[in-house]
């Protein structure tokens, strides 16, 4: 199809207008937020200066009542468009999810025993289930093993970039990619799936593998996509921990005639544990939430839905919004705890600090 | 299903024939405009000049062209400014527009249990007095039923489309000698002939991304419209008669002498479990390289043929009508099509309601190619390619008997949830007949 530049001659004025506005509202925003506490701590200054010189106590509430009042200023837009963005919707989902369908009626915690009832939806949740125990735990284990291994060696910043790259891949990407490595031809044709090719040069018969339900393995199959893609990001934040342990323990501890085993086991692991949480806390989030992996690559199909996915379909494609809502409000229950542990363990840091 | 009908890529032939197509109305557009200026008194009824209407459809690219051509002398005659919008995510966004209180003046919805969805909630605007003249004048009964809610109409029929065919080569059925079969005893034994050489007779495909699965619920209600009265399809389809009814477990295990047969299916992509991981577009395709001979799908399936095919009776690909089982009963068709309803009444909307169920804008359609509606007013001689004229001909045929796509006229967690997982599960071997439909009925909306 012709494009005929000068035809959308208008919406590049509309996309110029749209990148000035951008420019004078953001700089308009960093320079106030620039030069009004410049300026505050300048006038506070020079009051201090001559409350000094006239030899008066200093008034101290003053100036920080003026500065809560400034602050709260500025946090005021961040609050309200949180509470416009995520308290108030997430407010509604939890009263939408005792209502029906159509959120016409009422009707009780209906949602939440269908979702506990559904043999569909038991298997949903079980593949969840799946998907945060085995994601967090091998990322984090690859990610590790990876960190260690190519610490200090040669080439480090080259092996480190390979396996970080899949982290710049959006997970529709990924999931694209992976579907070609997971495509499958009938025996006499040429194979285009990398492990169809591999099963057949082995002498097997290609599968459909991601028909697969035996063990879950289609459901494994997809895990495979995220841990490809988490790996890289727990491999960085380890390494960054690992790097930053202090020489003198390990020298101390090489001193004492540790072996490689023990100095893994008694000084790197308790070292990084605050960043290994981290890790593991931030993809278990994302895993709960894992959406586009699943819809690209079987739309939930095949017995491999989870929660996302099917709180999508719920609520957007089968107009069962009270059913969706629920499996929103459960999903964001999981969430929570996890959250908590996150938070506590933050405060203990600091306090040990 | 109506929504995954309208072809997703602007296909080789689509986009050739409508550059074509666009090519000579733009030539031959001097006289035509000319003419049209000349005579705007044609709208003189919708006359509003200065406003605007948006129209939100899932119809895209190529087609979504020649629906805006069809309307822009309508446009610029009465002043009413359409502001089209087409979109490949249509029912799930159409639903968060209206949720969120932006909905479109007019949408063409392809399923009915979606406009029940919304009139019931009160969303929607029933029609105009005009639209219901101009509809009732247009359109058959049975059409008009299926937009009707509580005993008010709420928009009229639009473009459709003519599911029960079966595409095969001409051009291979003469060399070797096969005869198109007229009754379904007529299509087994072919198909027996051809499997008795060694290849696969028949080639299928029902994946079709968030939507996977409604080809197959297609062979389902085809041949329940065959095995069954069109009554019984229609308690099927309302629930009067449970899911899992003997019935439409006789219906379905037939649908798998076909599709779950390995000596018939599926040629080119394996065996009959690939038929669930095979895109609906890329079905029937291997029919061109002779790995296959037989394709059951809808008249919008010309759209996906590569470019340079030549879709004829004589050409490399055509289809034939999906035979009954027993001709005495009439001729039974399934199809689709879609509704123009309207989310708000004010005049100049109402209008451009009242003239998409004209019989001028069906006309003015069909000759720009690509279309085929139910209207009575359609003059089969305004439509162009040889599939469109055979589907305008069975849907004006007095003998015939129409059915709506049962999947679009159910509840949406049925019809486009687990009716569609179910028969995807089914294909793949996870769960059998009894299970299948078990599995559907028990998710029925209470």
């Amino acid at each position: 199809m012709n494009f005929d530049l000068a035809d959308q001659a208008d919406k590049f004025v509309m996309l110029l207008g749209g990148l000035i506005a951008f420019v004078v509202l953001v700089g308009g925003l960093l320079l106030v937020l620039d030069v009004i506490p410049t300026k505050l701590a300048e006038r506070r200054e020079a009051r201090l200066a001559a409350a000094a010189e006239a030899g008066a106590p200093i008034p101290a509430g003053a100036a920080r009542g003026r500065e809560g009042w400034l602050a709260f200023g500025f946090l005021a837009p961040a609050l309200l468009l949180l509470s416009i963005g995520l308290i108030f919707p997430a407010i509604r989902t939890t009263i939408l999810s005792f209502m029906n369908g159509n959120s016409t009626e009422w009707v009780g915690f209906d949602n939440y025993t269908w979702m506990f009832g559904q043999p569909d939806i038991q298997n949903v949740l079980l593949n969840t289930l799946v998907w945060v125990l085995v994601v967090p735990a091998l990322a984090a284990t690859i990610g590790l093993l990876y960190a260690i291994m190519v610490d200090k060696a040669r080439g480090e910043a080259v092996a480190k970039a390979l396996i970080f790259l899949p982290m710049a891949i959006s997970f529709v990407g990924a999931s694209i990619i992976w579907k070609f490595v997971y495509a499958y031809r009938s025996g006499e044709q040429d194979q285009i799936g990398l492990l169809n090719q591999i099963v057949v040069w082995f002498g097997g018969e290609p599968k459909q593998w991601l028909l697969e339900e035996g063990f879950k393995l289609n459901t494994l199959l997809l895990i495979v996509i995220m841990i490809w893609i988490q790996a890289g990001f727990a491999m960085v934040i380890l390494s960054a921990a690992i790097k930053a342990i202090p020489a003198e323990i390990v020298e101390a501890a090489r001193i004492d005639g540790t072996n490689a085993w023990q100095m893994f086991w008694r000084i790197t692991l308790p070292a990084i544990r605050p960043a290994l949480i981290v890790v593991v806390v931030t993809i278990t989030i994302a895993t709960l939430k894992v959406f586009d992996i699943v819809r690209t690559m079987t739309n939930g199909n095949y017995d491999t839905s989870v929660i996302a996915n099917e709180m999508y379909n719920q609520s957007f494609r089968y107009g069962e919004t009270g059913h969706g809502s629920a499996l929103a409000v459960f999903l964001f229950v999981l969430v929570i705890p996890i959250v908590i542990f996150q938070i506590r363990n933050i405060r203990k840091q600091r306090s040990e600090a | 299903m109506a929504v995954k009908s309208r072809p997703r890529q602007a296909l080789a032939v689509a986009t050739a024939l409508g550059l074509a197509l666009t090519a000579a109305a733009c030539g031959g557009g001097d006289d035509n405009s000319s003419a049209g200026t000349g005579d705007c008194s044609t709208y003189d009824a919708y006359k509003h000049d200065g406003t605007e209407v948006s129209i939100y459809a899932s119809i895209r690219d190529t087609e979504a062209d020649l629906l805006e051509e069809s309307w822009s002398e309508f446009s610029e005659c009465t002043g009413i400014t359409i502001n089209y919008e087409g979109s490949g995510e249509f029912e799930a966004q159409l639903q968060v527009r209206v949720d969120g209180g932006n909905a479109p003046d007019i949408a063409f919805i392809p399923q009915p249990g979606l406009i029940k969805r919304f009139a019931d909630s009160g969303k929607l605007k029933a029609v105009s007095a005009d639209t219901k003249t101009q509809a009732e004048a247009n359109y058959s009964a049975d059409w008009l039923k299926y937009a009707t809610v509580n005993g008010q109409l709420y928009g009229a029929p639009f473009g459709s489309n003519v599911k029960s065919f079966v595409w095969y080569s001409p051009k291979t059925f003469t060399e070797k000698g096969y005869k198109v079969p007229t009754t379904w005893d007529e299509m087994i034994a072919l198909s027996d002939q051809i499997a008795g050489t060694g290849e696969k007779p028949w080639c299928a495909g029902i994946e079709s991304g968030d939507a996977t699965g409604w080809p197959a619920t297609d062979w389902l209600e085809d041949v329940m419209l065959r095995t069954q009265t069109p009554e019984v399809y229609d308690q099927w389809v309302n629930h009067e008669i449970p899911f899992n009814d003997p019935k439409i477990a006789e219906a379905l295990d037939r649908a798998g002498t076909i599709l779950k047969n390995d000596k018939y299916v599926n040629g080119g992509y394996g065996d009959s479990k690939s038929i669930s991981t095979t895109a609906f577009q890329e079905g029937g395709l291997p029919i061109l390289e002779d790995k296959c001979t037989l394709h059951r799908q809808a008249s919008f399936y010309a759209n996906q043929w590569p470019e340079g095919t030549k879709v004829a009776e004589d050409g490399d690909v055509y289809a034939f009508y999906f035979p009954a089982i027993d001709a005495a009963g009439g001729k039974p068709v399934l199809g689709a099509g879609e509704f123009t309803v309207a989310f708000a009444d004010r005049p100049e909307v109402q209008a451009v309601q009242t003239y998409l169920a004209s019989g001028e804008h069906a006309n003015t359609r069909a000759k720009l190619g690509n279309w085929v509606s139910a209207n009575k007013k359609l003059d089969i001689n305004n439509v162009q390619n040889p599939i469109d004229k055979l589907s305008v001909g069975i849907l004006q045929d007095a003998s015939t008997v129409f059915r709506f796509d049962g999947s679009d006229l159910m509840p949406a967690s049925v019809g486009t949830g687990t009716f569609w997982k179910g028969m995807v599960d089914w294909i793949n071997g996870g769960k059998d007949t009894a299970g299948t439909l078990k599995y559907i009925e028990d998710s029925w909306p209470k």
